[in-house]
């Protein structure tokens, strides 16, 4: 970089001019835009590979791989959580609302599992189509609420239950 | 030509200097402000109690990583297609602060995720995506320093900013594309599912990382400047220089 140029500044010769400039961006954006498409297409071929769990419908429906490890990902039903005598192992099911799955799992579960809460469970199904987990995540919402909040809201499905059955 | 008067180095040196203090001084405001909200005023989440609070780092740290990318992306072709050498500087300063605030996301991501997912990494597409992000800033920083002549770094660097790109929309779209550990959108237009003083929180922490990512990326674009122009004139008629001669 020689002292001349750096006193130009931006100015400095753009190789054939405007004409030229306007080719580069072109092929900028011809040169993005065709890579853009492999990618997608590239992703769209993957399909639900990429996915990170099937939901208890896509198990149904046999849609998952079959004869390795998988998860299944969705709510833990309400009311099916029970623990055996062992203190760690846990039985509940899976619901994506239309279907179910029936999920066996021994070890320690994260603190947010929860019934009605969301869950991943990593495993395979055995003969009898019980989901065998060798491991159990809490699948977060994206719902930042406060105490007060969420009490004012219990509160308020309390009384609109209790409205609803005065009627 | 006036508004392209700051595109020639010797006029936007010291403007980048008089910025950078401004944006420096700014982000540390902000960020007072936003950590005392954050940590002190915002309630806990009624799920996640405490460990939430990694939010008003994580939720900055990564969207500054995909916007970083962008603009660098942006100066890259820039300088590929107009072959101005200052926008090439602007794309080689931000690849630094791009790859810390990558690195922080995932890295704040993995401790909030042991106590709420149970594991500090899953290999899901919004994990996987960001971690590609971090090499492809990794691989513009090595890749500009194996090769020792810098127009020639310009181009190369610019070229796989570029192609790097797409990793962007799918990082953030990720989310809703598939079935991930990493939950969706919890800021969207109009209709967030956040408490509002952890939005107010929240928003001041974006802030003050924007304003801190502009300060560094100035302070570091002045000292690119300086050491790759270092035999020009107008290096050589900059005040600080004339008074050490």
């Amino acid at each position: 970089m020689s002292a001349e140029q750096g006193t130009q500044g931006a100015a400095e010769a753009p190789s054939g001019g405007i004409k030229s400039r306007h080719k580069r961006f072109l092929w900028i954006i011809f040169g993005l835009a065709f890579f853009a498409a492999i990618v997608a297409l590239v992703l769209n071929a993957f399909g639900s590979s990429i996915t990170y769990f099937y939901s208890p419908t896509q198990v149904m429906n046999n849609e998952v791989p079959q004869g390795r490890a998988f998860r299944v990902g969705g709510m833990v039903e309400g009311g099916s959580v029970v623990r055996a005598g062992d203190g760690l192992t846990v039985h509940f099911k899976v619901t994506d609302t239309a279907e179910t799955v029936a999920v066996v799992y021994t070890g320690i579960l994260p603190d947010l599992f929860a019934e009605e809460k969301g869950v991943v469970a990593q495993g395979r199904l055995d003969d009898h189509g019980v989901f065998q987990a060798t491991q159990v995540l809490a699948k977060h919402d994206e719902n930042y609420v406060a105490p007060e909040v969420q009490a004012a809201l219990d509160e308020a499905h309390k009384t609109r239950a209790a409205q609803t059955l005065a009627q | 030509m006036s508004g392209f008067k700051y595109a020639a180095p010797a006029q936007f040196y010291p403007l980048a200097g008089k910025m950078a203090l401004w944006f420096g001084v700014s982000a540390a405001v902000l960020a007072v402000i936003g950590l005392v909200i954050g940590l002190y005023i915002a309630p806990i989440d009624v799920t996640q109690k405490d460990s939430y609070r990694i939010i008003f780092i994580h939720v900055p740290a990564a969207w500054m990583s995909m916007f970083l990318y962008v603009v660098m992306a942006f100066w890259g072709a820039i300088a590929l297609g107009m072959n101005t050498r200052l926008s090439a500087m602007m794309a080689q300063s931000i690849a630094p602060t791009g790859a810390l605030m990558t690195a922080i996301a995932l890295w704040t991501g993995a401790l909030w995720g042991k106590p709420t997912w149970g594991t500090y990494w899953a290999w899901d597409a919004r994990m996987t995506s960001e971690l590609i992000l971090l090499f492809l800033y990794l691989g513009i920083i090595a890749l500009r320093n194996a090769i020792d002549d810098p127009r020639r770094a310009d181009k190369a660097c610019s070229v796989l900013a570029l192609v790097g790109v797409v990793n962007v929309p799918i990082i953030y779209m990720s989310v809703n594309w598939w079935n991930t550990l990493h939950q969706g959108a919890t800021i969207k237009a109009g209709n967030s599912s956040i408490d509002d003083i952890m939005l107010a929180g929240l928003l001041f922490m974006v802030f003050a990382f924007w304003f801190y990512s502009v300060a560094v990326t100035l302070v570091r674009l002045r000292t690119i400047m300086l050491e790759r122009e270092v035999g020009a004139a107008w290096v050589a008629r900059l005040p600080e220089v004339k008074e050490e001669r």
